[in-house]
């Protein structure tokens, strides 16, 4: 772990960091959580942070707040390299890594205008299966309709931004 | 013997089946053949009621799945097109298919929304029977093509097949592909104008199949090589933007001179009809034309359908 970056992780009490998301997907990541930083969590956002790993990458710690495995299945869609490390009185006391389900569920409406999932008023929930992971390919339940990695990051990053 | 595993069982797609599957309800399809054209009735179906829920118009296939239950002695209930605005007053889709699932044995559906089928299957206790989802599925059209090709060449393996129009949007053409993937066609030829290619989940499924493909611009390139020549229509309502639809329409034409030009003399031409101007009238009087025969197999092969999935002795 760099100087800087060790740093900044012990600077959370309690909470969670969310460290290895792709450069520039730090943003995204956040509004992909509902954070605006509104909510009066102390949130820290670290971008191009130099990464063995990745190269460049984000780090996001949020203060207070710990992540329900749906909101860290979304993350796995935008930034899939991300580890998730539970944080409690300053030591990391969980690390746990995004992984998609083979099946996702309600995070993406899908593309397909006449899709079912997208008629109005229908109790009917978006689902997807998990072609493949590298690049990411996920193809509707309902109507077989492919999304592509671009497909999806684009309606992440517009999502609640 | 009732096929194993048929009865109770959705059909949304035709990939929810197998190449077993598929044979033992083209054996079921054949006797219901014998049994109509020697005039019996096979009324296995007495006191059961079957809903059609046409969300969408469609007069044939609506039609065949009404003769289909009422040669089996089934009572048929249901709706369509605009009266189905009626049924729904407000109504959501679910709601619907709740309520023809208290009313009925089986649900067989159209809808022009893709998914629709799977979505009332969840929704419904009873089988639900997919008769066209939007652009996506239309398994009991594959059957009876599929059934035709076995009929007319005493197998569907081996054989190189075209398949020709609006691949994009066409349901039957999609599903006619699909289809093929559960056989070992020696290769598919997919023509279309480069602005009705066939979508990427379907070539997917083709290349997982190993199935050998290509895609072509022009019949005349490939005609000489097909034995099974499967022509479609462009609809119009499917797309999008009435602008592509002008783009593309009356793109392509089969004639008499083309086929006596460049086809296999044992080449026979397929549709699931209704035809605009995509296959020529002298077609018809020639050995190529087999659209007949295929139309006239809807009810046999929906007839074994409906018994299967109802579990009825065939
Ligand atoms: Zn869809």
């Amino acid at each position: 772990m760099a100087p800087s970056e060790g740093l900044l992780v012990r600077r959370i009490r309690e909470g969670t960091v969310i460290d290895h998301i792709p450069a520039g997907r730090a943003l995204a990541v956040l509004r992909i959580l509902g954070i605006t930083g509104r909510e009066g969590l102390r949130v820290a956002v670290v971008m191009n942070v130099e990464s063995r790993k990745l190269g460049w990458k984000d780090i996001v710690k949020v203060e207070g707040r710990h992540l329900s495995s749906e909101e860290v299945n979304r993350i796995a869609l935008i930034a899939p390299t991300a580890t998730i490390n539970i944080v409690k009185d300053y030591r990391v006391v969980e690390k746990k890594r995004v992984k998609l389900p083979p099946v996702i569920e309600g995070i993406i409406s899908c593309t397909n205008p006449t899709c079912i999932t997208r008629k109005p008023r229908e109790p009917v929930r978006p689902r997807f299966r998990l072609l493949s992971e590298h690049p990411l390919r996920l193809q509707c339940v309902y109507c077989g309709t492919i999304m592509e990695e671009e497909d999806v990051l684009e309606q992440l990053e517009e999502q609640g931004g | 013997m009732p096929a194993q595993g048929w009865r109770g069982r959705d059909v949304i797609s035709i990939l929810d089946f197998t190449r077993e599957d598929l044979c033992s309800l083209f054996e079921a399809a054949e006797r219901m053949k014998r049994l109509l054209s020697e005039g019996r009735l096979p009324r296995l179906l007495e006191g059961k009621i079957v809903a059609l829920a046409f969300f969408e118009p469609s007069t044939r296939t609506r039609l065949s799945f009404e003769a289909a239950a009422k040669r089996l002695g089934a009572e048929t209930i249901g709706f369509t097109g605009e009266e189905a605005v009626s049924v729904a007053k407000g109504e959501n889709l679910a709601d619907t298919v709740r309520m023809l699932d208290g009313y009925a044995d089986v649900i067989v559906i159209r809808h022009r929304y893709e998914g629709t089928a799977l979505y009332a299957a969840e929704v419904a206790e009873k089988p639900v029977i997919n008769a066209g989802d939007g652009k996506q599925h239309h398994p009991t059209q594959a059957m009876l093509d599929l059934f035709t090709v076995k009929e007319l060449f005493g197998g569907i393996d081996g054989l190189v097949y075209g398949v020709l129009g609006d691949l994009r949007f066409g349901r039957a053409a999609s599903s006619f592909i699909l289809g093929l993937t559960l056989f070992k066609p020696e290769k598919v030829y997919l023509i279309s104008p480069p602005l009705l290619r066939t979508r990427p989940e379907v070539r997917v499924r083709l290349e997982e199949a190993g199935i050998r493909y290509e895609e072509v611009d022009r019949l005349e390139d490939v005609l000489g090589e097909l034995d099974v020549l499967y022509v479609t229509r462009i609809q119009k309502e499917r797309f999008p933007d009435p602008r592509e639809y002008e783009k593309v329409r009356g793109s392509y034409r089969v004639t008499r001179e083309l086929l006596e030009k460049h086809a296999k003399p044992g080449l026979r031409v397929l549709h699931p009809l209704p035809r605009v101007d995509e296959i020529a009238f002298d077609v018809d009087e020639t050995s190529y034309a087999a659209y007949f025969i295929q139309a006239r197999n809807g009810v046999p092969v929906r007839m074994a359908l409906l018994s299967l999935v109802l579990g009825a002795e065939v």
